[in-house]
């Protein structure tokens, strides 16, 4: 078993690990030090090809491996290189490091509209998150940006192709859940868009994944559209006996009304289970579903503004005539 | 722990803190305690106000003090020069807004309505609440379309609770350009120099 180092921080992994999936592992075994997995907008893990398009989860190699301990001369697509015994990588300990991602941010970002406002992506999207964390606060790009009109693709889905930053992901969807893709990207390089053959063709069971496989807000449920803002609604952990899926979804409520139903993403963004259109687009009703509970969210993430359900854990006091610093919970009352 | 005995005598005092006062017993002289001296003394200085020359008291409303620049009073939703409606309904003054007196509900804009509406998604209702809130100006701050601003109005007072919900119909400003409401006061030099910035999108 190869043992690798990320940031100071070892790990022992399985053959044909990739760096990120390594890293990755870092962050399940201690939450505190997730802060180590680079972001990903194209790599998905549960979709074979995926990944090395969009260069944002970059990571420095300073040394290749305990056999030969020469530095990667340039960063690598942590997403695409397979771990070594004895590798040491560096992601956010590297300040060159990050300077490159915030210039892959700055290339992404170039002809990106900035309509956070009206997206409806907002407030989940890896592209705001990027932005936020390695994006400058100016643009530096002085040309017209590139536009398209949005278009529906199908009944259920909208396209705003302007939004788009080409990570294959949906193509991805449509070619491995789906039976038989009817979009891809036409056109290549500036010009390259997301497009079906014949506008409103896509009516796959599967195609609604689609959506949530999206790193930003190019595609988007036309049946969520404009209905309110992601932060604003509560996600709730529901299922249903569904024939063509496992029916294990997230309902996201405003008072009674189901707004939209998505599939579970675990932390690092990604659907655990695909679910199928009928669940996604019709099942629209509270009756529908067997509500399970409210959806654990980030602390940090915009949609937990505002909800109030925290999990505070109930102190077990270990005696029982409790002292103060026991009762205080971490607030120790200062010793002179 | 300090390993000292604390245990003193019993009756004896031992002060719990050293922010304790000694108490004064002083006895009273006789003039006070014939009361009626001081009585006078106070009525004095009372009596003594009546005939004050200055006094703080403005007759509201019929004066008025004068407001500061960066009064924050009712809200006024800001429509562009083409007297379009500024405001996309993006929620970011309601996740701001620590009182959670702002409501909203999205709509998309259809093809005929493209001179009353900026952008692709508008507020189809608008309401604040105005007496859960404070007036802190946080939407202000929030507001990236600068649409929502405080003004120097006052929202007046009802007998109701109904009327203090604004909707639309109070907040958005005229689209008469002679009757839009003037917020370029409150705009400091700071806010001036940041809409000069052509990077900005909603700027341009």
């Amino acid at each position: 078993m190869p043992k690798v180092t990320i940031d100071n921080i070892e790990i022992e992994v399985p053959e044909g690990t990739t760096i990120l999936q390594a890293a990755r592992m870092i962050g399940e075994r201690n939450s505190a030090e997730r802060y180590v997995a680079p972001p990903t907008m194209c790599f998905y893990t549960s979709l074979k090809g995926s990944g090395g398009y969009c260069r944002t989860c970059l990571v420095k190699v300073v040394k290749g491996s305990d056999k030969d301990p020469r530095p990667m001369p340039k960063p690598v697509v942590s997403c695409r290189t397979n771990v070594m015994d004895g590798m040491v990588v560096e992601n956010t300990i590297n300040a060159e490091l990050l300077d490159a991602r915030s210039g892959v941010t700055e290339f992404l970002l170039i002809n990106h509209p900035l309509d956070c406002p009206i997206c409806d992506q907002a407030g989940e999207c890896h592209l705001q998150d990027l932005s936020y964390e390695h994006g400058l606060a100016t643009s530096r790009y002085q040309f017209e940006r590139r536009t398209f009109d949005p278009i529906d693709i199908g009944e259920t889905i909208k396209l705003h192709m302007t939004r788009c930053i080409l990570c294959y992901r949906c193509v991805k969807v449509a070619e491995q859940i789906t039976d038989g893709r009817v979009h891809g990207v036409i056109n290549r390089g500036d010009v390259a868009e997301i497009s079906t053959y014949i506008e409103q063709a896509i009516d796959n069971d599967f195609s609604g994944n689609m959506i949530d496989v999206c790193p930003v807000g190019a595609l988007t449920d036309r049946t969520f559209r404009f209905a309110a803002r992601v932060w604003i609604t509560k996600p709730m952990d529901a299922h249903r006996n569904c024939d063509k899926c496992s029916g294990k979804t997230v309902v996201w409520l405003k008072g009674q009304e189901v707004l939209r139903v998505t599939g579970r993403k675990n932390q690092w963004g990604e659907v655990e289970e695909f679910i199928c259109n009928t669940c996604r687009f019709e099942k629209k009703q509270l009756s529908d579903w067997t509500i399970e509970g409210p959806r654990n969210i980030d602390r940090h993430s915009v949609i937990s503004q505002g909800h109030y359900v925290q999990k505070v854990e109930q102190r077990v006091l270990t005696s029982g005539t409790p002292n103060v610093p026991e009762l205080a919970a971490g607030k120790n009352p200062k010793k002179n | 722990m300090s390993t000292t005995n604390n245990m003193s005598a019993p009756g004896s005092f031992v002060p719990l803190t050293s922010r304790g006062k000694q108490v004064s017993q002083k006895q009273m002289s006789l003039m006070e305690r014939i009361y009626i001296p001081a009585i006078l003394t106070g009525l004095f200085i009372t009596i003594k106000h009546f005939f004050r020359l200055k006094r703080p008291t403005i007759q509201y409303p019929e004066q008025q003090r004068p407001f500061s620049k960066i009064y924050r009073g009712m809200h006024v939703l800001k429509r562009d020069e083409q007297g379009r409606e500024r405001c996309t309904s993006c929620g970011l003054c309601a996740v701001a807004c620590p009182a959670e007196a702002i409501t909203m509900t999205s709509g998309e804009r259809k093809k005929g309505e493209v001179n009353l509406y900026r952008e692709e998604k508008y507020a189809v209702t608008y309401e604040i609440n105005m007496l859960r809130c404070i007036f802190c100006g946080d939407c202000e701050d929030a507001c990236p379309k600068e649409a929502i601003f405080l003004t120097d109005r006052i929202v007046e007072s009802d007998y109701l609770r109904k009327p203090f919900v604004f909707t639309k119909e109070e907040l958005v400003e005229p689209m008469d350009p002679k009757k839009r409401i003037d917020v370029t006061k409150r705009q400091t030099p700071a806010v001036l120099k940041f809409k000069e910035n052509k990077v900005f999108a909603h700027n341009r």
